[in-house]
């Protein structure tokens, strides 16, 4: 449809034009040319370092894991039937946290405190949703308050490891734990996952536009409920655990952007799954740029930046629902 | 002509221990009505007529099959549900919501066209809400609420029709209205199978009675055979007055509680 696509091309254009900024800012900014001469092949050799092996990954990266924990909370909060569900909230970055800091305390390399991430984000989400369906099915109440205590256990473990593991090792886990965009990742899986769900969005959206009015309604149009809820929650599990891979645990990206996007665009998801990758994606990489230059040369963990935008607007909206 | 049948059906109550099976057939142009008090099992019937639940026995025949062969989609091109209650976990429009009724007959790849907007809006034009299409859904009354959900079934346009007391929340104008497009419905060949609390409507407007009792037990027919006041009181438990308006009966509570001591 014609709002559609304006609406997907304009957000487009602003994702474009955060990166853009996000390769160009940084302890040493270039102009726009300099920028745009680089991405076109000329520029000198440092400013193609900077720009092409450094500060690309690493907003590229931004992007992904924005998007994924964008689209992984709306497809939860659809699933849920509840604006307030989110990877974060649900507990599932906790399991991932305890995953990447028990393969950083054993000291050993990148790739497997990434792979160990990953297995624990997939675990807590088996956890949290397993354990909260019991015998029923999921009642908002009963999963997020599932997932508040299976967070609280988390915590404890995660208080655990901290308190057990050598000095040298606590400011890189403390890192990790406030959400860091590592520079050394590569983007490339990330990117192609989110594609990829964005492109299932065209025969799997209105299934879940019917499915966000309840199981009942959307079995008796036809919507074959179970697989598809199945089909959700592993697709949500599995983006949480990508990006938590990639930025360690970063929370309420998926609690605005879904959000903020409903309030302007309506609920269709045909409309929301992908403006929410685009936007998700700017937010971060917008939050990674603050992050890098508020107290320059220094770093800022970019999940320090997304909470305390996050904070405030879930209790926000805790206050406006009943 | 895909017919509705109830074959030795029981449903599932829970804490019921057993329930006299069902067996009747819902013919095209029939309109049906299921009386019987609070938790005798109206609603419970409707969703396993509709395949939402497992019977406890017996089965639901769609057609020359049973509903459980059918795939969940072809069900929701020939069966539609209005539930008694919904939830709204997200706002969405009125026009929004009686286009869902176009799911069952798109395929996952398409797109609504202007052609199922058109049959949406004419949909709430029948039920008097076409005025409202703008507006969320979870700003309507009651009423407004219930004829949006009846514009969203008449937007699927099925050819068997359930319906969890479609007179809810409407005021005496729109209940008359809804049993009219009902009955038009049943006209142009379509079965309607509802819940009614009234007595009266169901006198009026249907042409075949079931009687849900409390305790598993049934019975169905003609309208004229099953509305007689001593089935009726022993249904309800309550004593009735009858009085002939027009050679039809209307049914008035009395006063007393209890049934008769007869």
């Amino acid at each position: 449809m014609h709002g559609y696509s304006r609406a997907l091309a304009v957000l487009g254009l602003i994702s474009l034009a955060c990166m853009l900024l996000s390769v160009s800012v940084g302890s040493a900014s270039l102009s726009l040319a300099d920028t745009f001469s680089v991405l076109t092949g000329t520029g000198t050799s440092l400013q193609q370092t900077l720009v092409l092996d450094l500060r690309l990954p690493r907003t590229l990266s931004a992007f992904a894991t924005g998007g994924l924990l964008a689209v992984a909370g709306a497809l939860m909060q659809v699933l849920l039937r509840n604006p307030l569900a989110d990877p974060y909230v649900l507990g599932l970055s906790g399991g991932a946290a305890v995953g990447a800091l028990l393969a950083m305390m054993t000291g050993v390399a990148s790739a497997v405190v990434s792979g160990s991430a990953f297995v624990g984000a997939l675990l807590s989400t088996f956890l949290v949703f397993g354990l909260a369906h019991g015998t029923g099915s999921w009642t908002p109440s009963r999963l997020l308050l599932t997932g508040v205590v299976v967070a609280a256990f988390w915590g404890a473990l995660i208080a655990l490891i901290l308190a057990m593991s050598p000095a040298r090792q606590l400011p890189g886990m403390l890192y990790w734990l406030m959400g860091d965009i590592s520079p050394a990742a590569n983007p490339f899986p990330a990117l192609i996952l989110l594609i990829f769900v964005c492109l299932l969005v065209f025969p799997l959206g209105r299934s879940l536009n019917v499915l966000a009015r309840g199981p009942m309604q959307a079995a008796a149009l036809g919507v074959s409920v179970r697989p598809l809820e199945w089909t959700v929650y592993i697709l949500a599990s599995l983006l949480t655990a990508m990006a938590v891979t990639i930025a360690g645990s970063i929370g309420f990206v998926g609690l605005i952007v879904p959000h903020m996007l409903r309030l302007v665009l309506g609920n269709d998801q045909r409309l929301i799954l992908p403006a929410c990758a685009m936007a998700g994606g700017a937010l971060l990489v917008l939050a990674d740029t603050l992050a890098r230059v508020v107290i320059a040369p220094e770093q800022l963990p970019v999940g320090v930046i997304t909470a305390l935008l996050g904070v405030p607007t879930f209790l926000y909206l805790l206050h406006r629902s009943r | 002509m895909t017919r509705l049948r109830a074959n030795q059906l029981v449903i599932d109550i829970p804490g019921r221990s057993s329930g006299q099976p069902l067996d009747f057939m819902v013919e095209p142009g029939q309109i049906w009505g299921v009386l019987g008090p609070n938790g005798a099992g109206k609603t419970t019937l409707l969703h396993t007529l509709a395949g939402l639940r497992s019977p406890r026995s017996g089965s639901v025949g769609l057609g020359e099959r049973s509903l459980a062969e059918w795939k969940r989609r072809q069900v929701s091109q020939q069966l539609g549900l209005v539930f008694q209650d919904r939830q709204d976990g997200f706002p969405a429009t009125v026009l929004e919501t009686a286009l869902i009724g176009r799911h069952p007959w798109l395929s996952p790849w398409q797109m609504e066209t202007g052609e199922d907007e058109r049959k949406a809006r004419e949909a709430l034009q029948a039920l008097d809400v076409g005025h409202l299409q703008d507006r969320l859904v979870n700003t309507l009354s009651g009423g407004e609420r219930q004829r949006v959900a009846i514009a969203t079934i008449l937007t699927q346009s099925p050819k068997t029709w359930l319906l969890d007391e479609p007179t809810n929340h409407l005021d005496l104008h729109h209940q008359v209205a809804v049993l009219g497009l009902l009955k038009a419905q049943a006209k142009r060949g379509c079965s309607v199978f509802m819940c009614l609390h009234d007595l009266n409507l169901a006198a009026r407007w249907c042409d075949h009675i079931l009687l849900l009792f409390p305790d598993g037990g049934a019975c169905w027919g003609a309208s004229e055979q099953m509305l007689v006041p001593s089935a009726l009181e022993r249904l309800y438990g309550q004593k009735l007055l009858t009085v002939d308006i027009d050679g039809a009966p209307v049914f008035v509570p009395a006063t007393t509680t209890g049934t008769q001591s007869s």
